[in-house]
C-alpha cells in the first residue's frame, strides 16, 4: 500500500514537472532569463532511416546527431541547449505524416528537418503548411518547394532537377553535341528528369532524337540502346539510379557504343561504379563538390566547409561522408543560423530562412528568396568524369 | 547509324538471352507442376536466393565452382525444407489452396532475403573475362552463351532423368496416376520432396548464371517468376520442351516489341501473348503436338 502511494506521488511530481517544462517551451522566451540553465530549443527530424531509402537516411541521421553534439558542446544556441528528436519514417509517406504530427503536437518543435526522399517530403507539406512550422527537406524534386506561394513554410537543401539539367545542357552545347538520345527509368525520378530535360533542350538548341524508357527492374536495356544506335544520336543522357543505371551503362559498353554517355546526379555514389564493373569509365555527370573535394581549387569558397565535414564525419564514424549527409549538414546549419537570429518563434524562423544569403554549405552557396526556397544555382555542382573507377573533376 | 539487319540480329541475341532465363524458370515450374500438381509461384524467389547466396559466398572469397555447388545444394535443401514445412502438411488440400500457399511462401522468402541481404544490389563477376563477341555487326555478351549452355544442359538432364532413370519413371508414374503409383509401391510424398528440391536447384543455378548480367537483388525473383509462368503457359504446362520454347518465344517477342515498336510496350506484349494463347490454345503451343506420352 505504502509503495503504491509513493509511486503515485512520484508520478504526480513527474507529470507536474513535465507540464511546467512543456508550457515553458511553448512560450516565447527569447533567452533573456537571468543566468542559470536556459530551457532547450527543440527541433525535430523525420528521416528515412530504414526501408528502401535507408542508404540516404543513415548518413543524414549520423550527420544530424554529430552536429547536435557539436553545437551543445560549444554552449548551444545563444546559450540555449539544442534538443533534436529524430524519428524514422521507414521510407513511407504515411509514417512520415504521423511522425511530423507527433513532433509538432507532442514535442512542440520549432522546425522540422526531412525527409530524405521526395515522396515522404511531399507527404509532410500539407501538415507543416497548416500548422505553420518551418520544414527543410533533404530531397531532390523541385515540386517540394514549388510553387512557392503554396509552400511558404517549406525549404530544401538538395539541388533541384533543373540545376542538373542546365549543367548537362551547357556541357552538350559547349561540346557541339546537338542530337541527343534521352533514356530514363520509368518512375518519379526518371519522369522528373525527362520533363526537366525536355523543357531545357529546346532553348539550349538541343534536339532529342530518341526518347526511351526502361523499368527499374529491367535486366537488359539492349533494345533501347539498339534504337539509340539507329537514331544517329551524338550523345546519350540517362536519368536513372543504380542498379538499373549500372546495367544500362554495362549494356552501352557491350554494344560498343562510343558516343559520350552522360548521367544524372542519381548515380553519384560508389555503388554505381562498383555495380557497372568497369563499364562506368568515361561516364560524365554533374555532382556536388563533396565527392571531389581533393581536386577543387583552394580558391573555391566551399573548400573549407567540405574539408571540415569530411574530417569531422570520418573521425566520428570511420567512413567517408556523402552528398546526402551533406544535405543534412546544410539543413541543420541553415536552421541553427535562423534560430540564432529569430529566437524560438516559428514565423520569425521562417522569415530568417527565406532571407538566407551567402550561406556557404556542403551542397553549395545558398541564396534563398521569396521566390526560391532552394537557393542553389548551377555553380553548386561540378562536372566529373569517371576514370579508372575514380571521380575526376572536369573543368 | 546501323543497318536494319544487324539491328534485328542484335535484338535477336538479346531476346534469346532473356528467353533462356525465362525458359529455365519455366522448366522448373513445369517439372514441379507435373509431379506434384502444385503451381509453385515462389519459383522466382529460388532464383533470387541463388543469386544472392552466390554473390555473398563469392564475396567471402570462395572460388566460383565451389560457390556454384554450395549455392545449388543450399537452395535445393531450402526447397526441400519448404516442401516439408508448407506443402506436405497441406497435401490433401485443393490445388487452389496450394497455389495460395506458394504465394505466401514467395512473400516470406522475399522478406527473409530482405532481412539477410538488405536492399543494396550485390555483384557476381562474369564467368569468362573479355568483352562482347561481335557477330555480323551485333554484339553478344559471353555470359549469354553461358546461360544458353545452362538451359541446354538442364533440358538434357531433365530429359535423361525422366526417360532413362528408374527414379524418373517413378516420378512420371506419380504424374500420370497418383493412386496407381502408390499401389505399385511409389511414395508420392517423396516424389514431391524431390520435385521441390530439384526446382530449388534449377532456380539457384539460373540465379547464379544470370547474376553477372542482372545483379542480385532481394526483389528480382517476383518478375522473373511471373515471366517464367507466362512462358510455361505459352509452351504448355505439361511439356518440358514446350516450356523452353515458350521462354524463347516470350523473350524474343518482348525484345523485338521494345526494340522495334516502343520501349513501353514490352510487358504489355507478354500479357497479350498470354491472353491470346489462353483463348486460342489453352493447352499451350506444344500441348497437343507432343501429347501425353504414357
Amino acid at each position: 500500500m505504502r509503495k503504491r502511494i509513493k509511486l503515485l506521488a512520484g508520478l504526480a511530481v513527474l507529470i507536474i514537472t513535465a507540464g511546467l517544462l512543456l508550457s515553458g517551451c511553448g512560450g516565447k522566451d527569447t533567452g533573456a532569463k537571468a543566468g542559470g540553465d536556459k530551457e532547450p530549443y527543440k527541433i525535430g527530424a523525420v528521416i528515412d532511416i530504414s526501408g528502401p531509402s535507408s542508404s540516404l537516411g543513415i548518413p543524414e541521421r549520423n550527420t544530424l546527431q554529430m552536429l547536435t553534439e557539436k553545437i551543445n558542446a560549444a554552449g548551444g544556441i545563444n546559450g540555449h541547449p539544442l534538443e533534436l528528436t529524430i524519428l524514422d519514417n521507414k521510407s513511407d509517406e504515411t509514417e512520415a505524416v504521423l511522425a511530423v504530427k507527433k513532433l509538432i503536437d507532442q514535442q512542440k518543435v520549432l522546425a522540422v528537418i526531412g525527409c530524405s526522399s521526395s515522396g515522404p517530403s511531399m507527404a509532410m507539406i500539407d501538415t507543416v503548411q497548416k500548422e505553420k512550422v518551418p520544414m527543410i527537406s533533404l530531397a531532390a524534386a523541385s515540386k517540394i518547394v514549388e510553387p512557392v506561394q503554396e509552400r511558404q513554410w517549406v525549404f530544401k537543401t538538395a539541388q533541384s532537377d533543373i540545376v542538373v539539367v542546365n549543367r548537362l545542357a551547357g556541357y552538350l552545347k559547349e561540346k557541339g553535341l546537338n542530337k541527343i538520345a534521352f533514356l530514363y527509368m520509368n518512375n518519379a525520378y526518371g519522369d522528373g528528369g525527362r520533363i526537366a530535360f525536355t523543357a531545357a533542350a529546346e532553348p539550349a538548341g538541343l534536339q532529342i532524337v530518341t526518347e526511351e524508357k526502361f523499368e527499374a527492374t529491367d535486366v537488359d536495356m539492349t533494345p533501347q540502346l539498339t534504337r539509340v544506335k539507329a537514331s544517329g544520336a551524338q550523345a546519350v543522357v540517362i536519368w536513372a539510379i543504380p542498379p538499373s543505371a549500372s546495367i544500362v551503362t554495362k549494356n552501352f559498353k557491350d554494344l560498343g557504343l562510343s558516343i559520350p554517355l552522360l548521367h544524372s546526379h542519381g548515380v553519384g555514389n560508389q555503388n554505381f561504379i562498383d555495380l557497372a564493373q568497369g563499364a562506368a569509365d568515361g561516364v560524365i555527370l554533374p555532382i556536388g563538390k563533396l565527392t571531389v573535394t581533393g581536386q577543387i581549387p583552394d580558391s573555391d569558397p566551399q573548400k573549407e566547409v567540405l574539408a571540415t565535414y569530411i574530417d569531422e564525419y570520418s573521425k566520428k564514424y570511420n567512413s567517408s561522408p556523402n552528398s546526402f549527409g551533406g544535405y543534412a549538414w546544410d539543413a541543420f546549419y541553415l536552421l541553427i543560423n535562423a534560430i540564432e537570429k529569430a529566437g524560438p518563434d516559428r514565423a520569425a524562423i521562417r522569415d530568417q530562412l527565406e532571407k538566407t544569403e551567402n550561406y556557404i554549405g556542403v551542397s553549395g552557396v545558398f541564396n534563398m528568396s521569396a521566390t526560391d526556397h532552394n537557393g542553389l544555382k548551377e555553380d553548386s555542382m561540378v562536372n566529373v568524369k569517371i576514370e579508372g573507377g575514380q571521380w575526376k573533376l572536369l573543368e | 547509324m546501323v543497318d536494319l539487319s544487324s539491328q534485328l540480329l542484335q535484338l535477336l541475341f538479346s531476346g534469346l538471352t532473356l528467353g533462356s532465363i525465362y525458359a529455365l524458370i519455366a522448366l522448373a515450374l513445369v517439372t514441379t507442376f507435373n509431379i506434384t500438381g502444385v503451381l509453385n509461384l515462389a519459383q522466382g524467389e529460388f532464383v533470387a536466393l541463388g543469386a544472392l547466396l552466390a554473390a555473398s559466398l563469392f564475396a567471402a572469397g570462395l572460388p566460383l565452382p565451389l560457390v556454384f555447388i554450395l549455392t545449388v545444394a543450399g537452395v535445393a535443401i531450402l526447397g526441400g525444407l519448404v516442401e516439408r514445412s508448407a506443402i506436405y502438411p497441406a497435401r490433401g488440400a485443393s490445388s487452389m489452396t496450394l497455389i495460395i500457399i506458394t504465394i505466401g511462401l514467395s512473400i516470406s522468402l522475399r522478406g527473409l532475403a530482405l532481412l539477410v541481404w538488405g536492399t543494396d544490389p550485390l555483384l557476381l563477376p562474369a564467368f569468362s573475362s573479355g568483352g562482347p563477341i561481335l557477330i555480323g555487326g551485333a554484339a553478344i555478351n559471353p555470359q549469354s552463351l553461358w546461360i544458353f549452355g545452362l538451359t541446354a544442359v538442364t533440358l538434357a538432364m531433365l530429359f535423361a532423368f525422366f526417360e532413362l532413370t528408374y527414379l524418373g519413371k517413378a516420378v512420371r508414374a506419380c504424374e500420370i496416376n497418383r493412386t496407381a503409383a502408390r499401389l505399385v509401391g511409389i511414395n508420392p510424398g517423396a516424389m514431391s520432396l524431390l520435385a521441390f528440391a530439384g526446382s530449388g536447384a534449377i532456380g539457384a543455378a539460373a540465379g547464379i548464371f544470370i547474376a553477372p548480367l542482372t545483379l542480385a537483388t532481394y526483389d528480382m525473383g517476383f518478375m522473373l517468376g511471373v515471366k517464367g509462368f507466362v512462358a510455361a503457359v505459352i509452351g504448355g504446362m505439361n511439356n518440358v520442351g514446350g516450356a523452353v520454347l515458350g521462354g524463347f518465344i516470350l523473350g524474343v517477342l518482348e525484345i523485338y516489341s521494345a526494340g522495334l515498336v516502343s520501349s513501353g510496350l514490352k510487358d504489355a506484349v507478354a500479357l497479350l501473348v498470354l491472353l491470346a494463347v489462353l483463348l486460342i490454345r489453352p493447352e499451350g503451343l506444344v500441348g497437343v503436338i507432343a501429347g501425353r506420352k504414357v
